[in-house]
């Protein structure tokens, strides 16, 4: 509070230099970070100190999450197999989750798509819904659990995606596979290369035994048992395989990157 | 006066030189003290997000403003509040406190100081001697502390841990038990603090040591 206090500016009511200050601040709903942080963040900035220069609770957390990324890439086993369960386990109905209504989803017509493959890889060519289809599949039974905490158990089937990396050459010393989807404001994730050549991380064409409807992906989404929901893309329009840490629609807004199971 | 009793002041009375609580135990304390708030806290937003149960936890009193917001914080935290308790666990068995302060736990002798504690006739002379319900309570809130990071642990790592996922009943049991410690360290954290409160000296013992 101490600081706090140094900050305000003799003579000016500190609540409407708050609410003036967050009015010029960007988008809040999503990004408030930090209950409070708004308001310091506004203080700094209207009494001219460098926000770097002082402690910022939202940078340290930054840090300590990328950090937590290397932990849990260090214990992460590329051999420990993420539990599979009966069919009669499944969740029915399996719950449809996004940070829009599925009215909203991505309306994809699989004849027109094409998966655009980029990156470290020998063959940029992009393939159709009809090329894929005819790669070898495998069905699993897996607990997806969503960073908000609820879980459920569905059936995916699909082309393990190292198998998929292994045909179009890609460089598996490359650090991630970026994928990128339809979606309207484009939803995006990096996949850490040790994850992406797990054995059952899939290229999912089916959802118990069906292809996959519009709710969970149409035509192609990403399952990642390993990994929390919002790290299994759906609406999976390319691929690019890459050095570089190129971000993230959650991951950006605070998300753990990892995020392991 | 007890032998373990550092007198480097042999002028000043008795009562005031002893060490009840040692500086090592004054740290771990409050350092444990700022984690579990910033956890307690940090995990009230973060069940908000799925609530287990049919209420959920005003956001005046959760740190993070948003899920992911809670998620940095506790997953921050968290290494505080394990760092620092396994420290205290350490030191607790290789000093031999926690045998010295903690045991025995009589059946007898929780009921017989419960009853006093209920009648008003527990005496707070001796703070560095712990009555059986301390004991008991002491003793519990450890096992708990325990608990609920291995549960914590459960739930973050359900496939690298599955082991441990498996030991609590699975990932969705696991959740549950999570939520049932937090609650236990909440229900021993406002009889803790109110007891501090009523008896001001085991409060400074814990600030100053004495």
């Amino acid at each position: 509070m101490g600081r706090l206090r140094s900050l305000l500016i003799p003579g000016v009511d500190k609540q409407l230099l708050v609410r003036d200050a967050t009015r010029v601040m960007p988008d809040l709903a999503r990004r408030r970070f930090i209950a409070g942080g708004a308001s310091l963040g506004a203080l700094t900035l209207l009494t001219g100190c460098d926000v770097t220069d002082s402690f910022s609770a939202e940078e340290m957390l930054k840090q300590i999450s990328k950090f937590n990324d290397g932990v849990q890439a260090a214990i992460f086993n590329p051999n420990a197999l993420a539990p599979t369960f009966p069919e009669s386990a499944i969740t029915k109905p399996f719950p449809f989750n996004a940070y829009y209504a599925l009215n909203d989803a991505p309306t994809i017509d699989g004849k027109e798509w094409k998966l655009e493959v980029r990156g470290l890889v020998d063959n940029k060519r992009s393939w159709t819904l009809e090329e894929l289809y005819k790669l070898p599949q495998v069905k699993q039974v897996t607990r997806h659990i969503c960073v908000e905490g609820w879980s459920a158990i569905g059936s995916w089937t699909g082309t393990p995606l190292r198998d998929f990396l292994k045909i179009i050459g890609a460089d598996s010393r490359a650090k991630y596979c970026w994928f990128q989807c339809a979606d309207a404001e484009g939803y995006n994730s990096p996949l850490d290369m040790a994850t992406a050549l797990h054995p059952q991380t899939q290229m999912t064409f089916k959802f118990g035994d069906e292809i996959l409807p519009r709710a969970y992906g149409f035509p192609m989404k990403i399952r990642v048992p390993t990994k929390l929901g919002f790290k299994n893309p759906k609406y999976v329009i390319s691929m690019e395989v890459t050095n570089d840490y190129k971000g993230g629609f959650w991951e950006d807004q605070g998300y753990n990157s990892f995020s392991g199971s | 006066m007890s032998s373990l009793a550092v007198n480097e002041q042999p002028a000043a009375a008795a009562t005031s030189t002893k060490v009840v609580q040692p500086a090592w135990v004054r740290t771990v304390h409050w350092i444990n003290a700022v984690a579990m708030v910033l956890m307690i806290m940090s995990g009230w937003q973060i069940y908000n997000a799925s609530p287990l149960f049919d209420f959920t936890f005003s956001k005046s009193i959760t740190l993070g403003g948003w899920l992911g917001g809670a998620l940095l914080w506790h997953f921050a935290a968290m290494w505080l509040l394990m760092v620092n308790g396994l420290v205290y666990l350490a030191l607790g068995l290789a000093t031999g406190r926690f045998r010295k302060k903690l045991l025995p736990i009589t059946p007898e002798g929780v009921i017989a100081d419960t009853r006093a504690a209920l009648t008003g006739k527990l005496s707070h002379a001796d703070l560095t001697k712990y009555n059986y319900v301390q004991k008991l309570l002491y003793a519990g809130i450890i096992a708990v502390g325990i608990l609920v990071v291995l549960s914590g642990l459960a739930i973050w790592k359900p496939v690298q841990l599955q082991y441990l996922t498996a030991l609590f009943g699975g990932y969705d049991v696991a959740r549950y038990v999570h939520f049932f410690c937090m609650a236990a360290i909440v229900a021993f954290l406002v009889v803790h603090v109110a007891l501090a409160l009523l008896v001001p000296k085991s409060l400074r013992a814990m600030i100053i040591g004495r």
